[in-house]
């Protein structure tokens, strides 16, 4: 299905670790595997959404696509308009065009403006870094942002303590348009906002998305939200992708053990649908030191000999005529059709 | 316990009252600056250290006495009409002396103060910032002069570099950038996290543009309360270091200088009006800063309510 | 069914900063033995005001101004509104008969404390157990909360548990006593849905066995479809609709509850479902609109709206304050 797209991003082998330092030396006794070998497609003008929760790697592994963290291992090969070069690769100049194409919008609408500066203070800058000298240009340029994501032209010389949480998005959310990218990567981006407001918010993605050919990475804890953005959902644990499918597929046949447990767990606001959940035992454990084999075996129901001692795979499966990824021994026995990912 | 309770109550009523009548109006202008002005303590800090700044400022209005015109005939005459604190061993009215002395004093603190800030606050941005090497040479840089004794370090630099004004702000700015370091600097690691500062750097956006102009605007509130409170300490070292002679030039009237004549066992004994009121403008001083400084400190902090 | 808990027409202002916010305004509900009781709105709107002013933990600056909070036990009704938020009384209620889990165990713990202490504290006040007996009570009571190897956890210390743990270890702290009441503000919000799912088991089977009364409070409406047995929806101070969970889910009366049912994303049904954003933002709460909160947001908004709406019956137990309650239910 995806045949004939376009890809985007190809990452292969990214790992991100952090070094685990102790005692008065700053000794390095071990790394956080925040990213451990991830290998990933993403195509032109798709919103592939990353799920999982807290410590799995998802935000760590949109930062390293940006190299805001430098990743320690791996390619993160980006199509520059037909030409493939590593993000990890590039000169400092080459880097900097770059950064017109890739851009991120944050969690948090309290700590992502700078509470010193008026709006057009915080986004004149890039603007200016990029070549644009004339201060009139600019304020053309900022107040057409602006009005872009539905806010007022004159807002840009207000204080972001003037906004409410779901305004003060929208302007984190013009930012990361002002450039003109390419492939947007949205790290929680309506998390921190009320219910009611939320919707405002992903509904004004999805238009700038049509409108603006953009490319998304939808990075969420929130399985619903992240199901109503996505075409295509990678599900993160302790820093690897464990499940990769349609959304559709994902939601209606859940393959790895993992992905059917979290999807059960998760409340819906329906009533009467008392679904069967499949509540885990135990916690995550840490990913300093991550179990051998597969690190989900120690929660996993089906565990068996195998998965204590072998790392699964990240496998492409051919389910009625759809790709869908899985890295698990169960579905591995299950399955007719096997190919390793790429 | 009911006494206050009820007080309360009643200052709650009003409050409701006058908000259903739409009297009570979102503040204009900052919080910051209305907090500052309901704390009592740093308002009379503030009034103090304006008239003592001020009557400094403007001596020779207030005094028809030069600090340094010798008047023999009337040494160590008791305050008077004539001379208002009195006269030294030499005749200059004491009075005159210690409004002069306020500049050259005001003088050396406030310069000493500024002069660390600028070192500590241009280095301790960027070190916060980048972090790395440059941030824990720095740091250990800044705590080898912190645990140096002071008292030391200055007797160290007055007998290399001399006695002046100019080396002893030079010695105020050596020994005080330390602590401002590492003040801005901690304020940096803090505000390293925010999400702006990762957006301009998704930006690719210059170091030192991210450090100074974006991040520094933000951590100056701390400093300011800093630079306050370490020009109060800095009057109180060149009040000390005066006295013991090593300070500004003897000649030159400082309210350390003026403290210095009471060395003299006869003049603490028998002049007390030398030292007594300089005594009293030095505490009144440092102690309104002080008032000033924590007004500062409380207005700037978001998490106290009142 | 024993009602065990009544608010009626609570209202609570704040004098923070010198102003006067009234963050509940007009809250009735009956919590009853055995059931769930779920406060759900965004933040700002009273939920968690309301929730500590039953305990009489509400900050200094900030006053019941009206209503009624009783407490019905078997020796007859306490009125906690009127007892001293700092007397004797409310004391030896409070953890005993009532008592409350928070957000976040990382500060509602004493990180210098172990766990075992802190529990037995409970049980020091409010109970004559001897010490031995209090130790063994406490192992008991961290394993009825699964909690793994309880002999040796309970001499540790909050930060060596994890972030599940640490909450279980909260509610063993709140069960010590067996109270009557349960609230339980946001205790699932700071963690993993996995892990959310084992507390909600946990705190299931706690209500089955000890018959206790939940209240709930929360802003996720899947959490209220889960656990809830009735909903109070809350918005800016304002109780709009209260009833049985089922009810309001699938027949809310409320324009606002209307409107956030259908501005969540529901799971399992893809990028086919539609969602319907509700305009606008929250107002201040210092120049909130004149009468209905939720006008200046409101589709069916018209003239009348101006006027504080009554409260209406919907049926038997579901109320709503809305003049155009019936438009809502004929639209849905």
């Amino acid at each position: 299905m995806h045949r004939e797209k376009e890809v985007l991003l190809k990452i292969r082998n990214a790992q991100t670790y952090f070094p685990v330092q102790k005692g008065l030396l700053k000794r390095t006794v071990g790394h956080v595997r925040a990213v451990d070998n991830v290998s990933l497609d993403v195509y032109r003008g798709e919103t592939l959404g990353l799920v999982g929760e807290s410590g799995c790697g998802k935000t760590t592994l949109g930062k390293s696509i940006l190299q805001l963290v430098r990743p320690t291992g791996g390619e993160f090969i980006y199509n520059f308009d037909g030409q493939e070069k590593d993000l990890r690769k590039l000169s400092n100049e080459e880097m900097m065009q770059a950064r017109k194409r890739l851009q991120i919008v944050f969690q948090d609408p309290h700590s992502s403006l700078n509470p010193a500066f008026t709006i057009f203070g915080s986004l004149q800058d890039p603007l200016k870094k990029f070549g644009i000298k004339s201060k009139e240009e600019r304020k053309q340029i900022i107040g057409d942002l602006l009005e872009a994501v539905n806010l007022r032209r004159e807002y840009m010389h207000r204080y972001p303590h003037e906004f409410s949480g779901g305004q003060r998005q929208r302007i984190g959310i013009a930012r990361a348009l002002s450039l003109g990218p390419e492939l947007i990567i949205c790290d929680e981006a309506v998390s921190a906002l009320d219910v009611s407001i939320q919707a405002q918010v992903l509904n004004l993605l999805l238009e700038l998305k049509e409108k603006h050919k953009l490319t998304y990475i939808f990075i969420s804890h929130d399985l619903s939200v992240v199901e109503y953005m996505s075409d295509r959902i990678a599900v993160m644990y302790l820093g690897k992708i464990v499940e990769l499918a349609q959304a559709e597929d994902l939601f209606a046949n859940a393959m790895h053990p993992y992905s059917q447990a979290l999807l059960s767990a998760i409340p819906v606001a329906e009533v009467g649908r008392k679904r069967n959940r499949i509540v885990l035992e135990g916690n995550v454990p840490s990913p300093v030191d991550p179990p051998p084999g597969c690190a989900f075996h120690p929660r996993c129901p089906y565990a068996m000999e195998m998965c204590k001692t072998t790392v699964p795979e990240l496998r492409k499966h051919i389910i009625d005529g759809r790709e869908h990824h899985v890295a698990c021994h169960l579905t591995d026995a299950r399955a007719v059709t096997t190919q390793k990912t790429s | 316990m009911s006494r206050t309770a009820s007080r309360l109550d009643r200052k709650m009523d009003l409050l409701k009252m006058q908000e259903k009548e739409g009297l009570l109006k979102s503040k204009e202008g900052s919080r910051a600056v209305g907090k500052f002005i309901q704390n009592k303590l740093a308002l009379i800090g503030l009034v103090v250290f304006a008239v003592i700044l001020l009557s400094s400022i403007f001596a020779p209005l207030l005094t028809k006495y030069d600090p340094a015109m010798i008047d023999l005939r009337a040494r160590l005459s008791p305050p008077s009409w004539e001379h208002l604190f009195g006269t030294d061993k030499l005749g200059r009215d004491v009075f005159a002396r210690v409004l002069y002395g306020g500049r050259i004093s005001i003088l050396v603190g406030f310069g000493g103060a500024l002069g660390a800030a600028l070192v500590g606050v241009s280095l301790g941005t960027y070190a916060g910032y980048k972090g790395g090497w440059l941030d824990k040479i720095l740091l250990r840089v800044s705590e080898i002069f912190m645990a140096f004794p002071q008292i030391i370090l200055v007797l160290l630099l007055v007998s290399l570099l001399g006695q002046s004004l100019w080396n002893l702000l030079v010695i105020f700015t050596i020994t005080g950038w330390g602590s401002v370091y590492r003040m801005a600097r901690s304020q940096m690691l803090s505000i390293r996290e925010e999400e702006y500062v990762q957006a301009l750097k998704a930006f690719g956006l210059s170091d030192a543009i991210i450090a100074y102009k974006h991040m520094l605007p933000n951590a100056l509130g701390p400093i300011m309360v800093n630079l306050t409170l370490s020009t109060a300490m800095f009057i109180l070292e060149e009040t000390a270091l005066s006295f013991l002679g090593l300070g500004v030039p003897l000649h030159i009237p400082t309210w350390g200088n003026i403290l210095n004549a009471a060395q003299d066992l006869t003049i603490l004994q028998e002049a007390w009006w030398i030292w007594v009121p300089v005594g009293l403008v030095i505490s009144a001083f440092v102690l309104s800063i002080n008032f000033v400084g924590d007004g500062l400190r409380d207005s700037a902090d978001p998490t106290q309510q009142g | 069914m024993d009602t065990i808990l009544t608010v009626d027409n609570l209202h609570i202002n704040f004098y923070t900063n010198n102003r006067c916010n009234e963050a509940v305004r007009g809250v009735s509900f009956q919590l009853k033995k055995g059931r769930t009781l779920c406060l759900v709105g965004e933040s700002g709107c009273g939920k968690s005001v309301t929730a500590s002013s039953i305990m009489r933990l509400l900050p200094p600056l900030s006053r019941i101004e009206e209503g009624e909070i009783i407490y019905h036990t078997d020796q007859g009704d306490l009125r906690l509104h009127e007892l001293d938020p700092n007397g004797p009384e409310i004391r030896s209620i409070r953890g005993a008969e009532i008592a409350m889990i928070f957000q976040d165990p990382m500060t509602a713990l004493n990180p210098v404390y172990t766990v075992g202490f802190q529990i037995r504290e409970a049980f020091m006040y409010h109970t004559k157990m001897a010490a031995a007996a209090m130790k063994e009570k406490a192992v008991e009571l961290l394993r009825s909360m699964r909690i793994p190897a309880p002999e040796q956890r309970v001499n540790e210390y909050i930060h060596q548990y994890s972030g599940g743990m640490r909450q279980r270890a909260m509610i063993a702290m709140a069960m010590a006593c067996n109270p009557q009441i349960l609230i339980a503000d946001e205790p699932t919000t700071a963690l993993d849905v996995t892990v959310q799912a084992q507390i909600f088991d946990l705190m299931n089977d706690l209500q089955r066995e000890h018959n206790a009364a939940i209240l709930l409070i929360t802003h996720d409406m899947g959490v209220v479809a889960e656990l809830a047995h009735d909903v109070v929806v809350m918005y800016m101070g304002d109780a709009v609709e209260n009833g049985p969970v089922e009810e309001i889910l699938t027949k809310p009366a409320h324009p606002y509850t209307s409107a956030l049912l259908r501005s969540i994303p529901v799971l399992g049904q893809s990028k086919s479902q539609k969602l319907e954003p509700i305009r606008g933002s929250t107002p201040d709460p210092y120049n909130r609109p004149k009468g209905c909160q939720f006008r200046p947001r409101c589709d069916f908004a018209t003239e009348k709206c101006l006027q504080d709406p009554e409260t209406f019956d919907v049926s038997a137990d579901h109320t709503v304050k809305c003049w155009h309650w019936e438009k809502v239910l004929a639209n849905a």
